[in-house]
């Protein structure tokens, strides 16, 4: 059986789950056994829907004290459950909670562990799995040796997949070890769209001068419903967040479509956006690198090219 | 406080990234050799700010790899640090690496284990969760702040939604991100001193691959940059809509 594990933010599924579930129900297929699903804490969603992404069955270890992230409580009762339910590959989504968890999991049932996949298992010889290494700039297929597997599959890769069917909903009872660690404080960013989730990322680099000249990329970004980026200098200088930085020190993404706005393309900016299925950039200078791994390049002046490309989606959108 | 910093030696960021040998194997000719970023920058710099503010911290370095990683290992303690463990194994098993750590923590009853996020090779980030596992300690991933208090560690660390902060008890293991520490250099006191600082080798303890690779790929070049009239942005929305199907 495929066990997927679904993660939450918030009391809400994250979309990385809906992927990772996806994905697992494919390798299923292939290896022809069930597909499952595995959550806990309280969600708000209804659990039978998980079935529109594969899942047959839905475990929910019901309990508040699971709602935010302890490795080592989480670890324990999701290696515990995927014992019990007798398991033979556990898929998580490569994002932040996947990646705290899932290493873990993978020592508690001794099991040989992939992160950072990105296709679907070939099983003609043993069982390879693809992943991305050198931070996007080569992939390597591992074969896992042990009987147990476990795979994190990297965000937007593998996309989600509708499957018009119901799931069962079961609680589970594991006992749950106590709280490693107590969470005193949790500031989120309100109204943002998360950066490893958005389909759509505009982004901006030392081209734009200074953080007073954002606007038209926050105009652009809107337009679109996308969410905005930075390259590391832009974050260092403080004209942007942290949390906006992209590239090799920074998030790694992989949207659909991201558009580069001044920014030169450094190998380092390269090795966390490369993943991305479109990329369109924006510069004056047409010896930039990034037009080498660029679809679509604009050669000219940002603060002219990104206000006529925002109206041209506005106009896009008006007669869509 | 007794402080284990996990080092990773890493192509430098911006190697060519190449495979010989019927795909099988990194081409390392040419490459120039660095700490893992996250581990230098981060995770080791961050335990040498403890122990100037604590001088009684003792901080261990220890990194899995044969003779060529000891420039690396020699570089950090040149940053900071008392004495250094290199485990003599070549395995790129995450698991392997994990439980040969294992043993030295084990045997040095650390009250803190850093490590950095992921290492820009293999981008695994497993180190930490699976040290967490075999060791049964409290892990908290992707930490840009990190405090401690007499035995209560107090942690900022990034999740889906925002920022976090937590406390735990020592001992525990933490994965150090931008934000932990201010990046330094080494300077020649620090290499000189790094010379006559201890650095044992120790035989692999045997434990089986979990993992092995087998091929390495490069993905396929782009096909070629499409250039767009600046004066005729309809027509970027338009390819973006039509051909690339993105929006």
């Amino acid at each position: 059986m495929v066990l997927v594990y679904i993660d939450q933010a918030d009391q809400q599924i994250k979309k990385a789950s809906l992927e990772a579930l996806s994905y697992g129900a494919a390798i299923a297929k292939q290896l022809g056994c069930a597909t499952e699903a595995l959550i806990a804490g309280t969600v708000k969603e209804n659990l039978a829907e998980l079935g529109n992404y594969g899942a047959q069955k839905v475990h929910q270890l019901k309990n508040e004290a699971l709602n935010s992230l302890d490795v080592k409580a989480h670890s324990t009762i999701i290696a515990a459950a995927a014992k019990s339910l007798n398991a033979t590959v556990v898929v998580f989504a490569h994002n932040i909670n996947g990646k705290a968890i899932a290493p873990a999991v993978a020592v508690r049932l001794g099991a040989g562990i992939v992160t950072g996949a990105c296709s679907l298992p070939n099983t003609q010889n043993g069982f390879e799995v693809t992943k991305t290494v050198f931070s996007g700039k080569a992939f390597a297929t591992i074969k896992i040796e042990t009987p147990i597997k476990v795979i994190a599959i990297n965000q937007n890769s593998f996309g989600i997949q509708n499957h018009n069917q119901a799931a069962s909903v079961e609680e589970i009872n594991i006992p749950i070890p106590a709280a490693s660690i107590k969470i005193t404080k949790v500031e989120k960013i309100e109204g943002e769209i998360p950066l490893t989730e958005a389909n759509l990322v505009v982004s901006g680099g030392r081209g734009l001068k200074g953080p007073e000249n954002w606007g038209i990329l926050l105009d652009l970004a809107k337009a679109l419903g996308a969410a905005t980026a930075c390259s590391r200098p832009v974050s260092d200088s403080d004209w942007r967040p942290h949390h906006e930085h992209v590239g090799q020190t920074g998030i790694q993404i992989a949207p659909n479509l991201y558009i580069a706005i001044g920014i030169s393309g450094a190998i380092q900016h390269l090795a966390g956006v490369n993943r991305s299925k479109t990329i369109v950039v924006i510069n004056k200078d047409p010896e930039a690198p990034f037009f080498k791994a660029a679809d679509y390049g604009v050669v000219g002046d940002a603060f002219e090219i990104v206000p006529k490309l925002t109206a041209a989606i506005l106009k896009m959108k008006s007669t869509a | 406080m007794k402080i284990l910093v996990c080092i990773s030696k890493t192509p430098d960021t911006t190697a060519k990234i190449a495979f010989i040998e019927g795909n099988t194997k990194f081409d390392e000719s040419g490459v120039q050799w660095i700490i893992n970023p996250y581990d230098e920058w981060y995770a080791l710099v961050r335990a040498i700010e403890l122990k100037e503010k604590d001088p009684s911290t003792i901080i261990h370095l220890v990194t899995v790899g044969g003779v060529e990683a000891e420039p690396i290992i020699r570089k950090a303690l040149a940053l900071g640090g008392d004495e250094a463990i290199r485990i003599d194994s070549n395995s790129n098993d995450s698991f392997t690496v994990a439980n040969e750590i294992a043993q030295v923590a084990k045997e040095g009853a650390y009250d803190l284990i850093f490590t950095g996020k992921e290492t820009i090779d293999y981008n695994s980030a497993c180190i930490g969760s699976m040290l967490s596992a075999l060791l049964d300690l409290p892990f908290v991933s992707l930490a840009d702040h990190f405090d401690v208090t007499g035995n209560t560690a107090t942690i900022k660390r990034e999740i889906e939604s925002g920022e976090e902060t937590c406390e735990a008890t020592l001992p525990m293991i933490v994965s150090c991100q931008k934000g932990m520490a201010e990046q330094r250099i080494p300077n020649m006191r620090g290499i000189m001193a790094a010379r006559t600082k201890p650095l044992k080798v120790l035989t692999p303890a045997a434990s089986t691959a979990t993992t092995s690779i087998q091929i390495f790929d490069l993905p396929p070049t782009k096909s070629g940059v499409k250039l767009i009239d600046p004066e005729n942005m309809d027509e970027l929305v338009r390819l973006l809509k039509e051909e690339a199907k993105v929006i």
